[in-house]
């Protein structure tokens, strides 16, 4: 037998021990956060800030999804902007045909989304990298193309939903407890709450392991027994209910949905901002969903920044990330936020060791002298 | 017991298993050759990786190149790689509890304990990966190796580039593997040493042939396993 038989018995029950003081800090920081985003915001904030915080908190579930996808599996989606159309076409679309509550809609046009996503890009399973990337932009594309034809409903009739004669187009409805604007930001944010809570559930568990096994090998995944093709479908399952959801979220918080609306470069710029996020991180998709929503509406504000601008400013940052943070702002901030601790803590001490060498050199002399 | 038939493979024009006949009974047994033999070939046959072009492989009365890839893993093949491939970003545990297992709950949780227990290396479970040495890295790859209930183990190069203290150590595990979970093991390395402290019986693959097979001492003694190896050189 080998040496550490002992060892088991305190390793064994820490594994599963009460969380360590880091994890309960982590979780009240989180918490103190979380409260303060939806009690202590909402008065402070002007009209506009509060759609864009509710923008912040929808796209924070894509990047949430695109996260996942390109962090935890490795698959390079390009594809995430039509799936998000897609659940905001089929939340629309029952808003409009439906008076179910608001929130069955959501996982309605959640569990759609995930059908035809996982539908679509089934084909796409044995893709990685560059070809993943490219054939899911071509998604992108085709989805756009379609609902340029389609049109997204606007109270219409048929299939589509969509009436081009309207002069006045019937708004998306809202639930009935959050038909103001700080109402739907806070519905916004407990909905991106517990899409995070659903993914992070899966993260701890078994598909966790085995996206992150997939991550780093599929043949050392299929080695140990994973069905890979299993557990990347679920991962692009999982990423469009998420992102349909968000979809579903986004029509309530326009209330009014135009194709122009969803251009396709903006696939691209929502890989750049998952990737400057953090893709490894949950805090990396909150950050990345400031970054897509909240940023381009900040500069639009402060100093009228265009969005198109915006390519270029995510283009180095992607540079900067890829060059010398790979984990994103998410991995990076709390890093250099050490060593400016460590900065400004060792420049603190410094003039007190001197103060105190002169001190004590100019008691060596007095004493010397008596 | 695993038994090899007319096992062929071929990578368009070169052939990497020429017609191995093969059988290993229990214990660890050794697969040995120079560089480019093919015994990570007939790894990555029997883990369901290459298709062979002909030939039949039979481990405990089941046909192994009937089952799926990932189906081979449930049935009870277990392998470590020739590169890392534990996760550095997940614990210890969850890097052995990647292995599937049939078994559930607490004697799941059990099962991977122990496997880790079995490496030792002062490794603890809920330690991240990536905070270890090499050698413990490459000792939980074999921990993943022991989990679930294995029926053949297959190492590759284990002890490629670990220092001797570590491979000391590695020698120990491997020798226990039998004992301790029951799975006929099979090691290829160029560490000729290791070899001989665990292995019972070995096979010597040149050129995708079998050129020798036997027990551990009486096969590195062979003369056409050491021309394989060393080559012939004319002293002057």
């Amino acid at each position: 037998m080998i040496d550490t038989a002992g060892q088991k018995a305190p390793a064994a029950t820490g594994l599963m021990q009460r969380p360590d003081r880091r994890t309960l800090v982590r979780a009240a920081v989180i918490t103190v956060l979380l409260l303060l985003a939806l009690f202590a915001l909402p008065p402070l904030m002007t009209g506009y800030y509060t759609d864009t915080m509710t923008q912040v908190a929808i796209y924070s579930i894509v990047t949430l999804g695109l996260g996942l996808l390109v962090g935890r599996v490795g698959m390079y989606s390009l594809g995430q902007l039509a799936v998000l159309t897609i659940g905001a076409w089929v939340g629309a679309r029952l808003l409009f045909a439906t008076g179910q509550p608001y929130i069955l809609v959501l996982i309605e046009a959640g569990l759609v989304t995930m059908i035809i996503g996982s539908l679509i890009t089934l084909p796409a399973l044995r893709l990685r990298g560059l070809y993943l990337a490219l054939i899911t932009l071509m998604l992108a594309g085709a989805v756009t193309v379609v609902l340029a034809t389609l049109n997204f409903p606007n109270g219409g009739g048929g299939f589509s939903g969509y009436n081009g004669s309207f002069l006045h187009i019937p708004q998306i409805r809202r639930p009935s407890f959050a038909g103001t604007d700080p109402a739907f930001y806070r519905f916004s944010v407990v909905v991106a709450i517990v899409m995070f809570l659903v993914v992070f559930a899966h993260l701890r568990a078994r598909p966790g392991r085995a996206w992150a096994s997939i991550r780093q090998s599929e043949a050392a995944s299929l080695a140990a027994g994973i069905n890979t093709t299993f557990y990347k479908l679920w991962a692009m399952a999982l990423a469009a209910f998420v992102t349909g959801v968000a979809g579903a979220l986004l029509a309530g918080a326009d209330r009014e949905l135009f194709s122009i609306d969803f251009p396709i470069q903006n696939s691209i710029t929502l890989l750049a901002v998952v990737l400057m996020g953090g893709a490894f991180s949950l805090w990396g998709a909150v950050i990345a969903g400031f970054l897509q929503a909240f940023l381009p509406a900040m500069l639009y504000q402060l100093w009228n920044v265009q969005n198109d601008w915006l390519i270029i400013l995510f283009g180095v940052g992607v540079m900067q990330v890829l060059a010398t943070a790979p984990g994103g702002i998410a991995d990076q901030f709390p890093k250099d936020m050490k060593r400016l601790y460590r900065l400004i803590s060792r420049s603190w001490r410094r003039p007190a060791a001197v103060a105190g060498a002169a001190a004590g050199s100019t008691a060596g002399k007095g004493s010397a002298a008596s | 017991m695993i038994e090899v038939n007319d096992l062929t493979v071929k990578f368009g024009g070169v052939t990497s298993l020429d017609g191995m006949n093969l059988r290993f009974d229990e214990g660890v047994c050794g697969l040995i050759g120079p560089n480019g033999a093919g015994k990570t070939t007939f790894f990555n046959v029997l883990s369901g990786f290459v298709r062979p072009a002909s030939g039949g492989v039979r481990a405990f009365d089941t046909d192994l190149l009937r089952m799926a890839h990932f189906r081979r893993a449930r049935w009870g093949i277990r392998r470590t790689f020739q590169t890392e491939q534990a996760i550095s970003d997940l614990s210890v545990y969850d890097n052995v509890a990647m292995i599937h297992s049939r078994l559930r709950g607490s004697a799941r949780r059990e099962d991977i304990l122990r496997a880790i227990e079995l490496v030792g290396g002062d490794i603890s479970p809920s330690a991240k990966v990536g905070s270890l040495t090499a050698g413990q890295r490459r000792l939980v790859e074999v921990a993943r190796a022991l989990a679930g209930k294995p029926r053949l183990i297959l190492l590759d190069e284990p002890a490629a580039g670990l220092p001797d203290e570590e491979t000391r150590h590695l020698t120990d595990v491997i020798r226990n593997i039998p004992a301790n979970t029951g799975a006929l093991t099979i090691l290829v390395d160029h560490d000729m040493a290791l070899v001989s402290a665990v292995c019972e019986t070995t096979a010597v693959l040149d050129f995708g042939k079998l050129i020798a097979s036997g027990p551990t001492a009486q096969v590195l003694r062979d003369e056409h396993v050491m021309r394989a190896y060393l080559g012939t050189a004319e002293v002057v």
